[in-house]
């Protein structure tokens, strides 16, 4: 499955989010995360079904004014 | 005391985060200011266990200060309104300081897009802190869509202008004389945050000025103490300029030498 995550192509076999997660090494519960520009929340990943295509953000806390 | 969306600051300081020298002096220089919240943002966490963002977040919650996230560096209201819903997520709070950027150059407010966004985040239960010109119709759009606080700047973001149309200013407190009212952007010294606290604004928010001088921790102390005395002279009642002299030593009794 083709997915593009914070802008970089990725060719990977994961069928939900929380596994896009485990398997690029994101971890942690300080992060938030939107397929297709929209957000889904930490408690729908583990059911929420990637499809081809998609386009995954994952956004942690940053400085800023 | 400031009050903003039910919540009581005991300073009228906010401060931004971002280009300090190190974490440790972020740290030192928000103590120094006395700022009782911090801005925040978000931005695409590094794969492979980084752990950036989540240094920076422990630092933060350290400081025990509210926290306002940002929208920053976006440019149309669905990429404002997801940032909003992910920074809720993350931060806990309802809190936004919302920005839709219009123009790369002086990266002033899309006001269009900034009232849109407003609407909906305002119906989404989000208190919003809209980031806007001092252009008083848009005001009242964004007060109409729910905003109870605006931020209006006073020069663009980090150019450390200072109040670039104080009559501007002075009419929007006029106008809005109910209205908790934040300058944000443009602030360049701490005079010019006591200017504008002299003006009845109820807050400043500020960064670059703090972060980018020598010594920042050092200017934050001189920010907090500019925003208190301009408050105290604002509630203490300022002479008006006249364009005579007026002596101020009584002249009754004053000798004569011929």
């Amino acid at each position: 499955m083709k997915l593009t995550v914070n802008g970089e192509a990725h060719e990977i076999a994961t069928a939900t989010l929380a596994e896009l997660l485990a398997a690029l090494d994101y971890e942690g519960n300080w992060l938030a995360t939107a397929v297709n520009s929209e957000l889904v929340h930490a408690t729908e990943r583990t059911l929420f079904q990637l499809k081809d295509g998609d386009q995954i953000e994952i956004l942690s806390p940053m400085q800023g004014g | 005391m400031l009050e903003l969306y039910g919540t009581k600051l005991p300073s009228r300081l906010l401060l931004g985060t971002a280009q300090y020298p190190s974490p440790a002096i972020l740290a030192d220089a928000v103590k120094a200011s006395g700022a009782s919240a911090v801005t925040v943002s978000l931005r695409r966490e590094m794969a492979g266990g980084g752990r950036g963002g989540e240094k920076f977040w422990s630092l933060i919650q350290s400081l025990r200060l509210h926290v306002l996230p940002n929208t920053a560096g976006c440019h149309s209201v669905k990429e404002a309104v997801t940032t909003a819903k992910m920074a809720r997520e993350i931060f806990g709070t309802n809190w936004i300081k919302l920005e839709v950027i219009g123009n790369h150059d002086t990266l002033q407010p899309d006001v269009f897009g900034l009232v849109e966004a407003a609407r909906i985040l305002c119906g989404d239960g989000f208190a919003v802190f809209p980031y806007t010109t001092d252009d008083l119709v848009v005001a009242e759009r964004l007060l109409g869509m729910g905003c109870k606080v605006l931020m209006p700047w006073c020069a663009p973001i980090g150019s450390a202008l200072g109040p670039v149309n104080v009559t501007a200013l002075r009419s929007m407190r006029g106008h809005f004389p109910d209205v908790p009212l934040i300058v944000d952007a443009g602030i360049g010294r701490p005079s010019h945050a006591a200017l504008v606290m002299e003006l009845g604004f109820d807050a400043v928010l500020l960064n670059t000025a703090v972060a980018r001088a020598a010594e920042p921790v050092g200017m934050a102390r001189a920010f907090g103490k500019a925003v208190d005395a301009g408050r105290e002279a604002y509630r203490s009642g300022l002479l008006e300029p006249r364009d005579v002299a007026v002596p101020s030593t009584p002249t009754i009794g004053q000798a004569v030498f011929q």
